[in-house]
């Protein structure tokens, strides 16, 4: 048979903004000519929320599952019943992007626990013979540029033995106790397992050029190994979302790591400004949001390991923006 | 006049020698005696003096002193500039270096002038090598169960790694261990053939998951004497992709629109090719580890022509920026190197970015005397000095791209930068190999100064000199500084006692470089044959010379006749005087014959006679020390091919024959006498090449010895056929003899060049056997033929003094047993066991003989002849007091009228006449020579009146 459905958008990039009109083709092409009980296309965007096994027991995550909310959804019927020609048809489409009452075009954003993702949903209903054929389509949605102005948050920071906080004070003998952490829990800076006074003394000075980033635009600063004793085995940035489920039992809060880029490889010079560069992933970032059901934020670690296993990090909590 | 019968005396020769003989009184070893020291030194000297050192009683008893008169020749004479012809072979070459050139500029935006990276490439490939193992770890492959339990931390870490780069399907760990650096080599290759074929097949993200694991072994540094060679492969692969990937964009653009024009703005892309390219952006910017995430958005940098037109001058800084995150100083500056190589290609006039790169590289610089490259250093058992050259090719591509077209005040910036950081020698040579020439030309002695305060560990002062010296040899230095400089340059050079054969190779191998665009060799002939000299002079083992790789393509360099002649002359200079010992080192021979080969062939109708000797003694120089030892044949094959090569000089062709004679006597020697079937038949080879040989001479005398020398050779090797055909040869050869020859230049008669020879030639004339198919003394009869046919000088005495002489050899010849003989060669003494016929031949010869003398006696009887009838009749007379047995009466009264002939003018020396009477009356107190003391009373002496 080799029927096949397929949905274009017009944009190459597939972003569209509230209040503008989704369009593109339904694609239908086959040898032969097609009976068809109908075509129809649907618009679908759904936050689905999940609940962690960390934070409320594997259990209750499994059941306890929060509802998906539909932001938007909307359905047309494209073609009546009938027959396709053969070859390729062509049926364009126009979704207009409009939001009843007081509901948000989130941003599309892919996470853990949250997923706010934006569907276009071709069937093609036949009859009883043929399988019925659907083809699905994701497209992005990006939140309208913030109002006000955006003003640069620049962070200096300093790093030292003694600015360390949960700095363990016995040493430990197990065999790989600093596996990276997958997340480290925000505002704390930390290092692993050693006891401050066998700490390697070192000094490592920098900036972050703004907290408050723009998410089309990378995360900037710099790096300054002032001094250290020992070698540095390598810098990363690693980028962190923070998502927060509401429910009615209270909340779950958790951090997972999105990507985590070196900056540093091997013991870089000493008093050379190292630059801190990371581009926000599109996807799995969107602007730092806040609404009554869930929240997503983001955070950034700095991490330094240090030979033979010392791991340091900073953390500095990122509020995303589009403008 | 009667005649006189001949009866020879009868001889003891060995009685004769016995009382002749002096007293031998042994010398007690530690006596004086005038001549003892200087046996000793000769001994000593040659030994000495091939060493090169320099004593005064070496170099003046040794044969291979320059002459001193061929320094007059050292400048080219403009007779052989004449003859200088452009080679056909070496200009089409020429043409087509210049074509392929022209070929290569069209390809790159840049100008012809910048050397591409495609030359360095080949060289780091064969410079940096390693004999070590080396390994390529990859985190991925299509064998899923290959990582085993061991490696479960490992998979767990390339699953996280995966997710990052998104939907990678298949991942595992596959390390390759134990590769020998071709084995790595073709994997690499595989790699990259893998690349093409997974793009080829639309598997996108396989590609850059292969660029992304390749690029990743970039930041191994185990095995680093490799990582140059690695960085070439690597990179290759890197090139290939961002190939890939922008012709794959590019393509995109040219489905709407007809076709994209090469500089097209970003506007004209579509938007399918934009997302396209900024996809793969994002996923590179993705990459988790810094180096693959340099190298890979690094390779791709022109795609940002799709996105932005700032987009490549806004990445270049933020790239170069980012290298300073690598921590190791030899991976980052050939970051940077990659970087300036992309940057180059992509968007020349972006200088900044370059300068930018050389700017931290100089901030990162002190990194490489920090402990954590030295402990690496340490744990690869890695020297500095060997360490350091590993960076060179990194930063002289930095350099040459930055220096490229670079304003002067820029070049000053960089210098004075350089300076500060405690003059380092790498920088400096990097310095000097990249820059421009004139630049550094002009500053030569601030460049002397730097290179002095340079401390030398790690990095030999010399190499710096080189470096130095190269730019001014395509650049002048001020006037007033040369002196200064070479002074200085010569300190350094001079410390230099053992040039290694790598250096020196390195040293020509730049030089070529430097010389061979253009041309340009052919300004700088003088400096390029004072390199020669120079390598020449430290180079005293040839085999190691002639094995430096560049030595022969440095001499091709010489393409003009009259200065590649000069060339080879010292060369050959150099061998006489260093090599100590014969050779048959392959290397060597073949390198030298073809030297030898050019000084032959410059040789023509106009070359002066002083140049064809100094060329022949050079070339005889050579022939003398090959020898293949024991291996005879390979040794004649030798002469043979050295014959035909160098046909045009006659000194050559007779040094051959007397090789080719010496090689028989020494076959003769190592058989003890006793040739086998084999060695006599290689015996009469060599006699045959001799034969064959010596016509081709044109001298005549040479000629004439020659054969004699042959004979005598052939003879010994009991050759007698080819023996009798020498002397044959020479006999017939006798009648052509000029009355004058032409000796160093003035005519000569020569007359008595022919006595000296046949006096020689009767000497062996006496012990060669006769032919069993011809007459008793048919050499000798022949011989006397030719001398009587010989139109002689009106007034000369030659032809009677060479019958006396054929009357000794004659009576020599009526002796029962020979003076000498040669072993293993019957002489006619045994074969005719004092036969009477042959004794009668033998007196009637002597007869035929005398009567010719006193015939010619008799013609001098005119007044103005009186003094030579005087001295000849009186030689006539010594000699039949010394050969006939004077008991003979007719001889006695014949050798009593000589005495009185000689005396009877008054012309006779009377001191001489009474020192003859007083030997007679000696002679006539030995046994059976009483009737001596008869004679004596019959010879009266003239008293003066």
């Amino acid at each position: 048979m080799g029927t096949a459905l397929d949905i274009k958008i017009k944009r190459a990039n597939k972003v569209y903004h509230a209040g503008e009109v989704l369009s593109g083709v339904v694609v239908i092409s086959s040898k032969d000519s097609v009976q068809h009980q109908g075509v129809s296309l649907t618009m679908e965007g759904t936050v689905n929320l999940q609940l962690s096994a960390k934070s409320v027991g594997v259990f209750e995550a499994f059941y306890n599952s929060v509802k998906p909310i539909q932001i938007i959804n909307s359905t047309i019927e494209m073609v009546k019943p009938g027959k396709f020609p053969s070859g390729k048809t062509e049926i364009p489409f126009e979704f207009p992007l409009h939001l009843k009452g007081n509901k948000v075009l989130y941003e599309t954003y892919h996470g853990v626990f949250v997923n706010i993702q934006y569907t276009l949903r071709c069937d093609m209903k036949r009859s009883l013979l043929a399988k019925d054929l659907t083809k699905t389509c994701e497209f992005i949605v990006h939140s309208a540029p913030q109002k006000g102005k955006f003003t640069p948050s620049p962070v200096d920071f300093t790093i030292t033995p003694e600015t360390l906080q949960n700095v363990k004070e016995g040493s430990q003998k197990s065999g790989h106790p600093c596996s990276r952490p997958s997340s480290v829990l925000p505002g704390q800076r930390q290092v692993c397992r050693v006891k401050r006074a066998l700490l390697p003394k070192f000094l490592l000075r920098g900036h972050l050029n703004s907290t408050n980033c723009v998410i089309t635009q990378p995360l900037t600063g710099e790096l300054v190994v002032e001094s250290s004793e020992a070698a540095i085995r390598s810098v990363e940035l690693q980028l962190v979302r923070v998502e927060t489920c509401g429910c009615a039992e209270g909340y779950a809060r958790d951090a997972t790591e999105i990507q985590n880029i070196q900056i540093a490889d091997g013991d870089v010079c000493r008093g050379l400004s190292v630059p801190i560069y990371m581009v926000f992933p599109r996807l799995f970032t969107c602007p730092t949001l806040e609404t009554t059901n869930f929240k997503v934020e983001f955070e950034v670690n700095i991490v330094v390991l240090l030979h033979p296993d010392h791991l340091i990090t900073e953390n500095f909590p990122l509020k995303l923006c589009r403008i | 006049m009667a005649v006189f019968p001949w009866h020879s005396r009868n001889r003891n020769y060995k009685a004769e020698f016995a009382s002749c003989r002096l007293e031998a009184v042994p010398l007690e070893f530690g006596d004086y005696h005038p001549l003892k020291p200087i046996t000793v030194t000769e001994s000593k000297t040659k030994k000495v003096n091939r060493k090169g050192s320099t004593s005064s009683t070496s170099s003046s008893s040794s044969s291979s002193v320059v002459d001193p008169l061929s320094s007059v020749l050292d400048g080219t004479d403009p007779l052989s500039m004449f003859a200088a012809t452009a080679d056909p072979a070496a200009l089409a070459a020429a043409m087509d270096s210049s074509r392929r050139k022209r070929d290569r500029d069209d390809n790159s935006v840049v100008g012809s002038d910048f050397e591409p990276w495609t030359n360095k490439r080949g060289e780091i490939l064969a410079r940096y090598t390693t004999t070590e193992k080396l390994s390529i770890n990859l985190f991925m492959g299509s064998e899923k169960g290959k990582a085993g339990t061991a490696t479960l931390a490992m998979s767990e870490k390339v699953r996280t790694r995966l997710e990052e780069l998104d939907d990678f399907e298949e991942g595992s760990q596959k390390e390759l261990l134990n590769l020998t650096q071709q084995d790595y080599v073709n994997r690499i290759e595989e790699l990259n053939q893998s690349l093409k074929d997974a793009w080829a097949s639309d598997q996108k993200v396989k590609a850059l998951k292969i660029v992304i694991q390749c690029s990743k072994l970039l930041s191994d540094t185990s095995v680093i004497q490799f990582y140059p060679s690695k960085f070439v492969l690597i990179t290759d692969i890197l090139d290939t992709f961002g190939k890939l990937v922008y012709e794959r964009i590019f393509s995109m653009c040219v489905d709407s629109r007809s076709v994209l024009p090469d500089h097209f703005s970003p506007e004209n892309a579509n938007d399918t090719a934009k997302e396209t390219c900024l996809n793969w952006f994002f996923k590179i910017a993705s990459i988790r580890e810094l180096i693959p995430r340099f190298y890979v958005e690094a390779s791709i940098l022109k795609c940002n022509k799709f996105l932005s037109k700032t987009g490549i001058s806004e990445c270049l800084p933020r790239l170069t920026c980012m290298i300073r995150g690598i921590g190791d100083p030899l991976v980052s500056v050939y970051a940077r190197a990659y970087l300036c190589r992309v940057g180059m290609e992509v968007a020349p006039h972006l200088k900044e970015t370059l300068n930018k790169n050389f700017f931290d590289f100089l901030l990162t610089f002190k990194q490489i005397h920090g402990d954590t490259v030295q402990n690496q250093l340490v744990v690869q058992g890695v020297e500095l000095p060997s360490y350091l050259p590993l960076y060179p090719p990194a930063m002289d591509w930095i350099f040459q791209c930055i220096s490229y077209h670079a304003p002067e005040a820029l070049l000053t910036e960089m210098m004075e930068r350089c300076k500060k950081l405690g003059n380092n020698a790498l920088l400096l040579n990097s310095v000097m190999s990249a820059f421009r020439a004139e630049f550094i030309a002009t500053r030569s002695m601030d460049f002397i100064g730097m290179i002095k305060e340079c401390d030398e560990s790690g990095f030999p002062k010399h190499l710096l000199f080189r470096s130095l010296g190269l730019n001014l040899a395509l650049a002048d230095p001020p006037e007033s500084d040369r002196l200064q400089i070479l002074n200085e340059a010569w300190k350094v050079i001079t410390k230099l006692k053992n040039p290694q054969k790598r250096e020196v190779n390195t040293v020509l191998a730049d030089v070529i470089k430097h010389m061979t665009p253009d041309r340009a060799f052919e300004d700088s002939y003088p400096q390029l044959q004072l390199i020669i000299k120079k390598v020449i002079a430290h180079f005293h083992d040839f085999s190691v010379l002639f094995s430096v790789e560049k030595f022969l393509p440095f001499l091709d360099m010489f393409q003009k006749e009259s200065v590649r002649v000069e060339v080879c002359k010292c060369i050959m200079d150099a061998f006489i005087k260093h090599q100590q010992e014969p050779t048959k080192d392959p290397v060597i021979l073949n390198a030298l014959l073809h030297v030898c080969k050019t000084m032959h062939d410059s040789v023509n109708a106009l070359t002066l006679e002083d140049e064809k000797r100094m060329l022949s003694y050079l070339i005889n120089g050579f022939i003398k020390m090959v020898s293949f030892g024991r291996d005879f044949e390979q040794q004649l094959s030798f002469y043979v091919e050295s014959r035909s090569m160098f046909c045009n000089l006659e000194p050559v062709l007779v040094q051959l024959i007397h090789s080719v004679n010496r090689l028989a006597m020494e076959t003769r020697k190592v058989m003890k006498g006793n040739h086998s079937r084999k060695t006599a038949a290689f015996v009469r080879a060599c006699v045959a090449y001799c034969f064959i040989t010596i016509p081709s001479l044109a001298g005549i005398f040479t000629r004439l010895n020659l054969y004699l020398h042959s004979g005598q050779v052939a003879l010994a090797n009991q050759c007698l056929s080819q023996a009798d055909a020498f002397f044959k040869a020479a006999i017939s050869l006798v009648p052509e003899v000029p009355k004058m020859i032409n000796i160093d230049g003035k005519m000569r008669p020569s007359e008595s060049f022919l006595l000296e020879f046949l006096c020689n030639f009767f000497s062996t004339l006496l012990i060669v056997p006769d032919h069993p198919e011809h007459g008793v003394l048919f050499l000798v009869r022949e011989l006397l033929n030719v001398i009587q046919d010989y139109t002689w000088e009106d007034n000369s005495d030659e032809k009677i003094r060479i019958y006396t002489c054929v009357l000794h050899l004659l009576s020599a010849m009526s002796q029962e047993t020979y003076l000498y003989h040669i072993d293993k060669v019957d002489s006619n003494d045994s074969l005719y066991g004092g036969d009477s016929k042959f004794l009668a031949e033998n007196n009637k010869l002597c007869e035929t003989v005398m009567a010719q003398i006193l015939e010619h006696l008799k013609t001098l009887a005119k007044d103005e002849a009186l003094k030579r009838q005087s001295s000849l009749g009186l030689s006539f007379f010594n000699s039949i007091l010394a050969h006939g047995d004077l008991r003979n009466n007719k001889l006695n009264q014949l050798s009593v009228n000589l005495w009185h002939l000689a005396q009877r003018h008054g012309c006779a020396d009377t001191r001489t006449m009474v020192k003859t009477l007083e030997y007679i009356k000696k002679q006539s107190k030995q046994p059976d020579m009483t009737h001596l003391t008869e004679l004596a009373l019959r010879l009266p002496l003239q008293t003066r009146t």
